[in-house]
Order: structure tokens, then sequence, then C-alpha cells
């Protein structure tokens, strides 16, 4: 037993220095942000916008972004964690994650995204149209067949084969599936009381594939399938998608365009808002902002000055002259009041409580 | 003659005997490394999922219902998905796997066609595990589909059984791999006796090298179970996806494995987190037990 004590005891020293050598090299790493670089984490939908805009900005300044796509649920936690300059999100910070960080985080809209609904119905050729309802109704396993009358009665002329529906959905969490169920719990308050909104939730009907690829290839696969992709991901792989009415009645076809549209209305200060389910009249209705976190008060961690003017200009670049790349890369740039919102939130960040812009 | 010198006092030296009772305290340290790292794991899960366990209790292991949004969590349609599946894919897989194992070891253990074959099988083991998954997805879930059809079932390809389709191949090599070389061990004074009996071929694989290899097939069957249990890319991309427990062997499921992969970067509160660590502790303590009735199925075969 002694032996054994002793065995433990030397083992557990081995375990110990290499440990200390482990955090030695993580210590190394993060002394690595040195003055010239910025870092940051998160979103992965921003990810292709933020390479060209970040490739540039260190052409023209010098100074390198390093950006680390890990989804944004990480990109809040690292934040948290204060081992970066800045996150990036799909959704505004949640109540929880709001009181674990503890102070405020001032939410910077960057681009805007949509949801599109995309389907498999072989034999046809015009879009589809669909209305709230019936989408909430498709997604809750209420309509199961194509050729249901509500369908048939919004789709005038054009020819909706008698398949059964098969519901597609995201298996893993994200921020596509936020702003879906976010709108879905909007438009229908059979959805908000049976299922509500998230980034996973407890889905009704329908089988899960992982990632926009893993929905897409099921209703690639599947005659009748119904899912929901990002606008992006649809228009790179040139997917069928539906026009969706609006809550002004019309009927819109999702494009850059239209989305970038949806975020034309007045927006609250904070711009912690989904802009699902917009007013605008030629707005599409499942869109949504991504933002950038930074913490309203830069002075924390022992962070310079110099450091913290160094990130304000690089968030006012990307709401600015970084918005040149997005219609490119199919993002939607941000709409004229969305970016009065983001001047006026990047103004009120303070170092030692003072403006820093 | 200097070097004689030099030899002779270096063997004699207490420097040797110090070298030597370092090196041997150094084996063991490297390996209760292992062991402090396996309990490492079982520690940080454990605590990890204290406030999972706190708020949901034992009910975790029998609901139902997996409600990220409402803070609802039950692990059953998971578990009974990750059992379902490995069991099924062992059931599928044996026959393949002890057929290669006998008719490489026994039958045909030397020369080209033995060598191609046995090669090809240790390759179904090194193909990456997403690899798998997309042929299953592109290849297989169509085949199950119009079987399907055929049956006058929903058609929707993927689903339980197709995932143990995929695992049932992956896992063939493990099993198939110990076997043979457990059979290529058994004495040929053994074989030999029974063959100046009289006895077929036949007749000495089934009593004679059977009953002397039956512990090591079995440990390769295990070995093909563990790797089942824990699979999860392929799986992910072939079973649906759904939190719903699975009426049939043909209808979606998830497994412990694939609902981690699947939720854990955008768990966004503590409790969700915390449930989908308590995920993998299960899967853990799952595999631990597994392991352990297979330990004493092996032992009480060995001592009879």
């Amino acid at each position: 037993m002694k032996k054994f004590l002793e065995i433990f005891k030397q083992s557990l020293t081995a375990f110990a220095l290499v440990m200390t050598a482990i955090t030695g090299i993580q210590t190394k790493v993060e002394a690595q942000a040195d003055d010239k670089t910025i870092l940051g984490a998160g979103s992965s939908f921003i990810n292709p916008l933020y390479s060209k805009i970040f490739a540039d900005y260190n052409q023209k300044t010098g100074i390198q972004v390093n950006y680390q796509s890990i989804g944004s649920g990480g990109g809040i936690l690292q934040l948290t964690n204060k081992t970066i300059d800045f996150g990036a999100s799909d959704g505004p910070l949640n109540d929880e994650q709001s009181t674990k960080i503890g102070v405020p985080v001032l939410h910077i809209p960057q681009a805007s995204g949509a949801v599109v609904i995309t389907y498999n119905l072989p034999g046809n050729n015009n879009l589809i149209s669909l209305t709230p309802d019936i989408i909430a109704d498709i997604f809750l396993g209420n309509i199961k067949i194509w050729n249901d009358p509500r369908i048939i009665a919004i789709n005038k002329g054009v020819d909706i084969p008698a398949f059964p529906i098969l519901v597609a959905h995201r298996s893993d969490g994200s921020g596509t599936t936020n702003i879906f169920t976010n709108y879905l719990s909007k438009v229908s308050s059979d959805w908000k009381t049976k299922v509500g909104s998230g980034g996973a939730v407890n889905w009704p009907a329908g089988l899960g594939g992982k990632g926009s690829e893993g929905v897409s290839g099921l209703v690639k696969q599947t005659p009748g399938a119904i899912g929901y992709v990002e606008l992006i991901y649809a228009l790179q792989n040139k997917l069928d998608y539906a026009k969706i009415k609006n809550k002004k009645g019309n009927f819109i076809i999702p494009s850059i365009a239209s989305v970038t549209a949806a975020g034309n209305v007045k927006l609250p200060d904070d711009s912690k808002i989904f802009i699902t389910d917009t007013d605008a009249p030629d707005g599409y209705p499942i869109s949504g902002f991504t933002w950038a976190l930074i913490y309203k008060e830069q002075n924390y961690n022992g962070r310079s000055q110099d450091r913290a003017t160094k990130l304000m200009k690089l968030m006012w670049w990307n709401i600015h002259e970084g918005q040149q790349f997005a219609e490119p890369l199919n993002y939607s740039p941000l709409s004229k009041e969305a970016l009065k919102v983001a001047e006026k939130i990047l103004k009120s960040a303070t170092y030692n409580g003072k403006p820093i812009l | 003659m200097d070097e004689i010198k030099r030899i002779s006092k270096r063997k004699n030296s207490n420097g040797q005997i110090r070298a030597e009772s370092l090196f041997k305290r150094s084996l063991v340290i490297i390996g209760a490394a292992m062991v402090i790292l396996v309990l490492g794991i079982l520690l940080t899960l454990i605590i990890e999922s204290v406030p999972s366990i706190r708020s949901l209790g034992l009910k975790y292991l029998w609901g139902t219902t997996w409600d990220p949004v409402n803070n609802i969590y039950g692990a059953a349609p998971f578990l009974l998905g990750t059992v379902l599946t490995s069991f099924l894919a062992l059931i599928i897989s044996i026959p393949f796997s002890f057929a290669i194992a006998v008719y490489l070891g026994e039958y045909n253990p030397k020369g080209w066609l033995s060598n191609f074959l046995k090669n090809t099988v240790e390759l179904i083991a090194a193909v990456p595990s997403v690899i798998y998954g997309f042929w299953g997805l592109l290849v297989l879930v169509p085949l199950v589909r119009s079987l399907e059809m055929k049956l006058g079932i929903l058609p929707y390809g993927i689903g339980i059984f197709t995932a143990s389709l995929i695992l049932a191949v992956m896992i063939i090599p493990y099993a198939a791999s110990l076997g043979r070389e457990m059979i290529r061990l058994v004495p040929s004074p053994l074989k030999e006796a029974a063959y100046s009996l009289g006895a077929t071929r036949y007749e000495v694989l089934t009593n004679v090298i059977l009953p002397y290899t039956k512990s090591g097939l079995f440990a390769g069957i295990l070995l093909s179970l563990g790797r089942a249990l824990g699979e999860t890319m392929a799986v992910t991309m072939v079973i649906g996806n759904t939190s719903l427990i699975p009426t049939s062997i043909f209808a979606p499921g998830n497994t412990m494995a694939s609902v981690i992969a699947n939720e854990f970067t955008e768990a966004d509160h503590a409790v969700y987190l915390s449930a989908l660590i308590e995920l993998g502790l299960v899967l853990f303590l799952v595999t631990v037990v597994i392991n352990m009735i297979g330990k004493r199925i092996i032992k009480r075969f060995t001592n009879e």
C-alpha cells in the first residue's frame, strides 16, 4: 500500500509538471496578441465576409485580425473569459449569458443574413409561395401532404404534386435555427407555446441533418422534402426556395436586396432585436442581423487605451468600408437605419468612462 | 586494457544500478499516468454534470423529452438509440467477422489471396468515419429507401437501421483480426491429433478450434461493440437526428455520441451544457459496464 501511494505521488508530480508546461505554452500563445494583432472569435456564418474584410484591413493599416470561426456560443464564451477583443454572434446575448458577463456588452450589427425555405418538388419549375401560418403548420407536422387545400389556394397555376411532406431541420445548434424558430414563434402562437425559439429546439416533426449541407442533402435526396438553410448557402448551391408572405401582405423572394430592406426599419438603440417578421413592405421576413460583441467599458484586464482605440477603428471600418465586400459574397449589407444605430452604439463605447471615438 | 577496465568499472558501479531502477520507476510512472488520466476524465465529467444532476435528478435517465428551450432534458431516446444501433450492428457484423476470421485463420492462412483479403479488411478500419458517413448518405440511404418502399413503411431512408448497417461495416475488422490471430494460435498438436482420429476439417473447427479460442473471439466482439457505442460522425449523418423514441428499427433516432457532437458547440445555457456533459458521463459508464460484463464472461469461459 505504501509503495502504491509512493507511485501515485510520483505520477501526480509528473502530471502536474506536464500540466504546468502546457499552461506555460498557452500563456505564450496569448502573449502573441501583440499590439498589431486583434483577436476575435465566434459566428461561423460571418467568417467568409470577415476573412475578406480583415485581409483588406491588414493591407491598408498593417493591423492583423485573427478571427476564429468557432460558432456563436464559443465566441460568447471566449468574450466572457476575456481572451479575445471581440466576439461575433448570430443572436443577441440571452439573459443567462448577460448575467454571466456581468458588465454591459455592445452589439454592433455587421451584416444581415436570411433563412430560406428550400424544397424538393419534382416536376415543378415555378417558385412556390408560402404564408407564415402554412410554414408553421408544416414544421409543426400539421400539414402532411403537399396538395393541401391551403397550399393550393395560394399557388394558383403552379403544379403541386401529391407528395407527402418530409420536414428536414438542423440537428446541430445554430444561429440559422435561432432565426427561423424566432420567426415561427412570432407568426404562430401554436409554435410559441409548443416549441419556442432557440439555437436548438425540440422539433415536433421531421429529420435532422448536420449543418446546412446535411439539411440540403436531405432535401435534395427526398422528393417532397422541405427544409431551411441560409440564403448564402442556397444561392451558392442553386437550391429552390419559396416566396414568403411578409407582414404587409407582399410575397417576397429572398434576395440580398430584400434582406437588407428587412433591416431598414426603426431599430432600438442597442440593436438587440430579431428583425424577423419585419414591418418593411419590401423586406424578406426571415432575416436577422449578425453582430460583433465588445465590452462597453474597454479598460478591463489591463488593456491599453491604444488597443481599445485600434479595436474601435476596426469596428468602424467593418460597418463602413467593410460593407462593400458584403454583396459580392452574397451577404446583405446594413441598411441605412441599421448603419445609423451601429454608429451610435460604437460611439457609446468608453475607456475609463470617456468616449473613445 | 583501459577499455576492459572501464567496462568492468561501469558494470560494478552504483550508477548502473541507479539507472536500472530509474528506468523501472519511469515505466511505472508512465503507466500510472494513464490511470490518472482516465480517473481525471471521469472526475471532470462528474463535476461538470453536477448542475444538470441537481436540476433534473434521476429523471434524466428515463425522461423522453429533450427540450433545450424549456430546459427539460431526458436522455432515454438517445440511450435507447445508442444501445439499439450498437447491438444491431453487432448482430449484423458477427457472421462476417467470424467467417473472415475462420477463413484467414484456418482455411487459407497463407498466399496472395489471404494477404489481399487480410489487408482489405484492415483497410476498413483505417478509413475515416466521415467517409463512411458520406458513402452511407449517397449509396446506402437510397438502397434502404427503396427497401422501405417495398416493405410499405415511410421511406425516410435514414434511421436506426441504416446507421446500424454502417456501424456493422465499420466494426467488422476488429472482431475479424483478433479472431484470426486467436485461431492461428491454436497449437497444431491439438489439431493434428484430431485429424489423426479421422476428424474432418469442419469437425476440427467446431470441436477443437472454437472451444480453444472462445474467449478470444468474444473479446474481439467486445472490442467492436466498444467502437460501435462511441462512433459519432458516420452515425450522425445517417440516423435522422430526432429526439423521439424510435418506434421501429426503420424509424429515425439519435445516439448519445451524436447528440453531443451536434449540440455541444452552441449549447448556450449552463444546464444545457451540463446535460450534454452528463450524456457523456452516461456513455462513459455504459461503456465501462459493458466492458466489465465482457471481462466476466471471458473469465467464466476460460475457467471452464
